[in-house]
């Protein structure tokens, strides 16, 4: 199945476009490996709900204007983010398989534009970006289970009609 | 003050903040993962329903430390809930308090209002407008998009990518529009 999904599917040229991972590990990893993913997400959980940023009220904030917490949160990730970025390339750190890291090049659609405005509403209204909802949930707010069905709903529907949407 | 209680507290911005960012690296080197969110639930979607449709006829397991991820995120929320919860009422900006007791949001509680966010609140528009609809906008927004604030505004920030700041302006437009124009009407239903 693997083997032939690129002949069938020339969806995935874009694969960058879908920010999906472009630089797959070449190595074969036993599956268990992947519980390290499990790792850093559950850091990550915690981290989302300590710094409130999947806070409903620190999310209206942001839009109004009526606190730096948010601002400051996401200008000081992509500040380390940055930076990391430029010590990979620069020293050429390799991954922990000794292989290079690659970055994908992003190319620019329409959909940025009507998506990010689309997902701008989204985010204002539920308070959360995709991996927040997660951290809502496992939080025990669990009425967010239907924002993240409706959230795979929203996610389906655009495959469905994404040949009629203009990019 | 124990560690437990140092942790507890609500982090400033310049801890996790940071920490956030280190996720970016950390993917990179532990497995060549670019970081992003939003495509797990592209994954759910071709994993469970694919239905023919090109956009979800790839091979999802590929992709699958994405739904790692995820669960793991959701683990998260249910350690800190258990462990690292904290006793303390949420401080949020006194303007905001006056303008959601307008709408009858006068509970200051939880990540999420529970006033709003409740189960009972799904039978009434207000509650699934916010809920489904909202929700369904972060799905097919994000994947419109090509990703979310992981995705474009961390990463793709991050790796200097025009697209992704083009995407973030988008997003932050998006939220000011909706928080200040249109959810004032949405709250009052």
């Amino acid at each position: 199945m693997s083997n032939n999904i690129k002949d069938t599917n020339t969806d995935f040229e874009v694969r960058s476009l879908d920010a999906m991972c472009v630089n797959d590990e070449q190595v074969n990893t036993p599956a268990w490996h992947n519980l390290k993913y499990l790792v850093f997400g559950v850091l990550f959980g915690i981290v989302l709900i300590k710094a409130e940023v999947v806070s409903w009220y620190r999310i209206q904030e942001m839009f109004r204007l009526q606190s730096f917490h948010m601002f400051g949160v996401i200008g000081s990730a992509v500040a380390v983010g940055a930076l990391s970025l430029f010590l990979i390339k620069k020293l050429k750190i390799k991954t922990i398989n000794g292989e290079e890291i690659l970055l994908p090049e992003k190319t620019f659609n329409k959909g940025q534009i009507y998506g990010g405005l689309l997902f701008g509403f989204g985010w204002a209204m539920t308070g959360a970006c995709p991996g927040p909802l997660f951290a809502q949930l496992g939080y025990g707010a669990t009425t967010i289970i239907v924002t993240i069905l409706s959230a795979i709903a929203g996610t389906w529907v655009y495959g469905k009609f994404r040949e009629q949407l203009p990019h | 003050m124990t560690i437990i209680e140092f942790i507890k507290q609500p982090w400033p911005w310049y801890v996790s903040g940071p920490i956030i960012g280190l996720m970016v690296p950390a993917l990179l080197i532990f497995g060549n993962k670019t970081f992003g969110i939003s495509s797990s639930l592209r994954h759910v979607c071709a994993a469970c329903m694919p239905a023919k449709i090109p956009f979800f006829q790839y091979d999802w397991k590929k992709e699958i430390w994405n739904l790692f991820f995820v669960f793991g995120i959701f683990i998260g929320g249910i350690l800190t809930a258990m462990y690292f919860k904290d006793d303390q009422a949420i401080v949020v900006n006194p303007s905001l308090i006056n303008e959601l007791s307008g709408y009858g949001l006068t509970e200051i509680n939880g990540l999420v209002p529970e006033q709003l966010f409740a189960w009972s609140e799904l039978s009434t528009p207000r509650g699934l407008i916010m809920m489904v609809f909202g929700g369904f906008l972060v799905g097919f927004g994000t994947r419109y998009a090509g990703g979310c604030t992981s995705g474009h505004a961390i990463m793709g920030l991050s790796n200097l990518q025009l697209p992704s700041l083009i995407a973030t302006i988008s997003f932050m437009v998006g939220g000011f529009i909706m928080a200040n124009l249109i959810l004032p009407y949405i709250l009052s239903l």
